[in-house]
């Protein structure tokens, strides 16, 4: 089990002594007190620390390994040089030199067992957990072949070179064979997991340059575990008995271990999705499902000998869209951390003992030709097999990699733990020189981590600087700089740049068609559908403050006073509360502001235009919209998704959104005459009954609840055939959308019966408003809502639908006959020149209406209806008269 | 979705097409497919609607403006228009200023023609100046909900005093391109894969 410390009290206790001062009196009974200090009795209190050792060690090398992390970033200036992993290699160093110096003896080592079962899985779970998939999937041939071909590549040069050095007699008398130093190749070959992401996370390179690195480290592992398993096995052997069968054996074997270990990978995953689906009574170990089953994902592969690390990868990998969309919010925020967590501790570990472990002469043997050439090798191989493939990769890649993420690839291949818990995996007695090999990994491994990893960063930012010229950027510039920011991240949407491809499109299909089905719960699969979500929230927001607007107003009419006819832009949230907020915040910023930049401050002119031009500056730099590029995280061991981001998105998505309701309004609004007078009869007495519900003392501010039972039967109703896939998604929302207009374009003019479906949504009382708003999925009340409060007319309860429409003439963009598609309103056109799916999609919603809207309490019209003939005019009377004057005719 | 008719479906005068953006065949396929996939009803063309399906521009605030640049005039773009538009993002190469003929008229890469794409995005009626109120506009779009409507207007004034050089309240396109003339338009402006 875990090796370390497990070597006699005495050893384990020499640690505690160092780290805290724990009495140096293993097994020794303290005694508690003069008083009940009588010997061979009962004693109250006893020191135990054989029965504790293990564990209390092991903890405490953990807090020690913690508190180191808090101590390295307590300084910023020491992290943002150093990485992280060089710095915890060298406490190691000190740490172990320490407890040498106590005792010694090496007793803390990092054990292969300890590195295989218990560090290394968390870590790579939580890659796979968080891989942004697409992206991965994307590059998968580029990964591959790196992995693959570059692997072997690194260890059969390697090997070969350093034999052939051998032959020449460079190194002197070693006991060593070709076999062996393949075994060493293919041990030294494989780029480290671990040591690339410590490394490459805080170098920021381009997305498609980092999956590539991290993806290969990843998948590298079945070719490196072929390789070594093989080479041993041939050592073993002996160099004459190796046969061609053996050979075609041991390439049988890398598809056997590389496709079964993903097999495996993707079993559990399934499996876990699966038994994520049923835990909605056992919320609270949900999380911990997500680890065992990957975890014993690990232990399968490994048991059957197969790729460990693939296994859990992909179980991640597989797993992590239903588990999403499966467990709770509250588990999946634990499940974040947690893996987090687990990985993050694992790999301040690793570190830490990889150093401790070099504190040991035992094991050093120094072979000053070994070691040099060993890096030598390394590193120029590795430049020359990038070099290669790149070259052989960019006749059939899209996106190009250039000669400096060649260089990146190459000046990344860092070498880490993997190496050397194999190469301590070695068993002694067949491989001779198995220190030597033993030492040498740690030389590489140390100088790939702390030379490489210390000067990545700053040749990452050389090969970038192009011109150095630091000058305050002008407010044009700014600007503008930020648009094109966003025009060239839309122009990459629309021209699709990772593309659009066959096998994706198949796979999304399958995977809508069952695989979802399968693995997601029914809530899961509605729930994903979120372009209705942000609709029928901002919906619902609205409607619920364009009541409570009504309420203070005591008519609707608002609405269409000229100052809000750019609806797009008027947020109907309290407004008072929102700039009471930015001013102040306003006043906040403005200090820090002038304090942040002082010194540009002082070589411009002092002026007031100044100090207001340094205010602009300031709240553009904080408030512009951040392009995708920038805010766009991919994968990050210690960080996790920030919020931010999605509110940016949403806050974008909704102004997206609306703006489009507020086109498609407009083009309702072209539409004929006849039609929109029916309309406005029907609304009209609509909103005659809403007003009335107000005097009737039943506000509606009770509506919103009630109004979410009925979304639910509206997601309920419409949602079954919904794609769970964003793009989808979108899609479906958007046509939809379409379908609005189809819609009420379509049903309309045929009177009654016709246009009576969408409108008998709003007309129960209580629902008012937010009914109207909240049923998501039945977009004709939308545009419908906007416009609603239209010259009612206050006296007559019917009043002249041909008469009332002339008087409300003051319709943005309205021509008079306007025929359908011949309007001037934009996006009037395409969805009305008939979009199948559109079409099938508005059947749909149609169907979905008459269906809720037989389903809703229709019972309640009649009630209303009568209340509103019993109220006494008066009741009524005031808010209309209220809205005429408001009204601007 | 997904269905795809075969590879080698030919484009439309993909030659002339070619001469015109300078995209290579191989990218010219390629968006002919991301049209032909976009194109949701085998229609032959883009309508707003198709382009509004695309997920990440309703994330984007500049998205609905930069679909509707791509319907300069009417509902409805071909592949050649599509393309026409994206060719504005084609990284500037060596050889086009190399073999730029003084004849041709200018590639619609060049920086001049990346800056008018941009530029009309900004100017919505199109008279050849972005006045304050279209500047007001965008800087609406552009900026988070905390910023007050105060704060935007200041912002935009300045803006557009910053590059009115002859005084008129409004950026003409000379002084749009003076206002970004240290900037690397062309590299701002390029997206790698469009080749």
């Amino acid at each position: 089990m875990w090796g370390l410390g497990a070597r006699g009290p005495d050893r384990g206790l020499l640690l505690a002594l160092a780290l805290g001062g724990l009495a140096r009196a293993g097994g020794v009974e303290v005694e508690p007190g003069g008083a009940h200090g009588e010997s061979g009795g009962f004693q109250v209190v006893t020191f135990e620390w054989a029965h504790v050792q293990d564990p209390y060690v092991i903890a405490l090398w953990i807090l020690v390994a913690s508190l180191a992390k808090i101590g390295f970033h307590l300084s910023h200036k020491v992290t943002s040089v150093v990485p992280e992993s060089a710095l915890l290699i060298v406490l190691g160093l000190v740490l172990g030199g320490i407890v040498w110096a106590a005792d010694h003896i090496a007793s803390f080592t990092l054990t292969p067992t300890v590195f295989f079962f218990y560090l290394l899985p968390p870590i790579v779970l939580d890659a796979g957990y968080f891989m942004p998939n697409r992206l991965f999937f994307g590059n998968l041939g580029t990964i591959l072949l790196y992995a693959v071909v570059g692997t072997v590549w690194n260890a059969a040069t390697t090997g070969l070179s350093l034999y052939g050095v051998f032959l020449s007699g460079l190194m002197g008398d070693l006991q060593i064979g070709l076999l062996d130093f393949l075994l060493f190749g293919s041990l030294m070959a494989a780029v480290d997991p671990v040591a690339v992401l410590a490394v490459f996370e805080e170098v920021h390179v381009n997305e498609v340059l980092f999956i590539i690195v991290f993806g290969e480290s990843l998948l590298n592992d079945a070719v490196t575990v072929v390789l070594y398993n093989v080479f041993e096995s041939f050592v073993a052997l002996g160099g004459d008995n190796v046969t061609g069968v053996d050979c075609v054996k041991g390439i049988v074997s890398f598809f056997v271990v590389s496709l079964g270990g993903t097999l495996v990978g993707v079993v559990f995953a399934f499996l876990l999705s699966l038994v994520t689906r049923f835990t909605k009574h056992v919320r609270i170990i949900e999380p911990g499902f997500v680890f065992i089953i990957s975890y014993l994902s690990y232990l399968t592969s490994e048991m059957l000998s197969l790729s460990a690390i693939l296994a859990i990868t992909f179980c991640g990998i597989c797993c992590q869209k239903y588990v999403k969309a499966n467990i709770s919010e509250q588990s999946a925020t634990t499940v974040r951390y947690t893996m987090k967590m687990l990985a993050s501790s694992a790999e301040t570990i690793i570190f830490m003992f990889l150093g401790i472990s070099a504190v040991n002469p035992f094991i050093w043997t120094w072979n000053t030709a070994f070691v040099l050439l060993t890096l030598v090798f390394i590193s120029v191989y590795r430049a020359i097999g990038v070099v290669l493939q790149t070259w052989l990769l960019n006749r059939y890649r899209m996106v190009q990699l250039e000669p400096i993420d060649q260089v990146v690839l190459s000046y990344g291949g860092l070498r880490g733990a993997v190496a050397f818990a194999l190469v301590v995996l070695l068993d002694g007695d067949k491989v001779k020189e198995k220190n030597l090999f033993v030492s040498t990994t740690i030389i590489v491994v140390f100088f790939t981590v702390i030379f490489q990893g210390l000067t990545i960063k700053p040749l990452v930012q050389w090969l970038k600087v192009k011109r150095s010229e630091h000058r305050e950027p002008r407010l044009n510039e700014k600007l503008h700089g930020r648009a094109f920011d966003h025009i060239l991240s839309a122009i990459e949407d629309i021209s699709g740049q990772i593309g659009h491809n066959y096998l994706r499109d198949k796979w999304s299909h399958f995977d809508r068609k069952f695989l979802s089905r399968v693995l997601m719960r029914r809530s899961a699969q509605k729930s994903r559908d979120r372009i209705l979500n942000v609709f029928h929230e901002l919906n619902l927001k609205d409607a619920i403050s364009y009541v409570a607007e009504g309420e203070r107003r005591g008519s609707l009419a608002f609405i269409r006073s000229p100052s809000t006819d750019n609806v797009v832009n008027v947020d109907f949230t309290p407004r008072s509360s929102t700039v009471e907020a930015s001013v102040s915040y306003l006043l906040r910023e403005n200090v820090s502001a002038v304090c942040l930049d002082m010194q540009s401050l002082e070589q411009r002119r002092r002026s007031i235009r100044d100090a207001e031009d340094m205010v602009t500056h300031h709240t553009l730099q904080q408030y512009l919209y951040k392009p995708r590029q920038e805010y766009k995280h991919l994968y990050s061991r210690h960080e996790l998704t920030p919020t931010e981001d999605e509110k940016q998105d949403r806050e974008i998505f909704h102004r997206t959104m609306r703006k489009r309701l507020e086109s498609f309004k407009s083009t309702k609004l072209g539409l004929n005459q006849n039609k929109k007078a029916a309309k406005l009869y029907k609304r009209e007495r609509a909103q005659k009954r809403r007003n009335s519900s107000i005097p009737n003392g039943k506000l509606p501010m009770e509506s919103p609840a009630q109004n979410f039972t009925i979304k639910e039967k509206d997601l309920e109703l419409s949602d079954t055939e919904e794609p769970p896939n964003y793009d989808e998604e979108m899609s479906g929302g958007i046509e939809f959308l379409a379908s609005v207009t189809k819609d009420t374009a379509s049903d309309s003019p045929a009177g009654d019966t016709g246009s009576d479906t969408p409108l008998t949504g709003r007309s129960s009382p209580r629902h008012g408003p937010p009914t109207a708003a909240a049923a998501v999925p039945e977009k004709p009340q939308i545009p419908a809502r906007l416009q609603r409060p239209r010259a009612p007319s206050p006296a007559s309860p019917t009043p002249a639908p041909a008469q009332n429409s002339e008087s409300a003439a003051p319709a943005p963009a309205e021509p008079p006959e306007g025929e359908p598609g011949a309007g001037p309103a934009p996006g009037a056109g395409p969805e009305r020149r008939g979009l199948p799916s559109a079409h099938a999609r508005s059947a749909a919603a149609r169907r979905v209406h008459s269906r809720r809207s037989f389903q809703r309490p229709r019972a309640r019209r009649r009630p209303a209806l009568l209340k509103l003939a019993s109220l006494p005019p008066s009741c009524h009377a005031p808010p209309h008269a209220l809205e005429q004057e408001e009204t601007p005719l | 979705m997904g269905s795809r008719s075969s590879h080698a479906a030919v484009i439309p005068d993909g030659d002339s097409i070619r001469r015109e953006t300078g995209f290579s065949q191989a990218s010219l396929l390629r968006l002919h497919h991301r049209f032909r996939a976009l194109d949701r009803n085998k229609k032959g063309y883009l309508s707003r609607m198709d382009l509004q399906q695309i997920g990440a521009l309703a994330v984007n605030p500049l998205g609905d403006r930069i679909i509707e640049s791509f319907f300069p005039d009417g509902q409805r773009v071909d592949f050649p228009g599509f393309v026409r538009v994206l060719a504005h993002f084609r990284p500037v190469e060596d050889e086009d200023t190399e073999t730029q003929d003084p004849k041709k008229p200018e590639p619609l890469n060049s920086r001049r023609n990346k800056l008018h794409y941009a530029f009309q995005l900004y100017d919505l009626d199109r008279d050849g100046k972005i006045s304050r109120h279209e500047m007001l506009q965008v800087l609406r779009l552009m900026v988070g909900v905390q910023v007050t409507e105060e704060q935007l207007e200041n912002i935009a004034d300045r803006t557009v005093q910053e590059a009115d050089e002859d005084g008129d309240g409004a950026v003409s396109f000379v002084e749009f391109t003076k206002s970004l003339e240290k900037m690397d338009v062309e590299q701002k402006m390029s997206i790698r894969i469009l080749k």
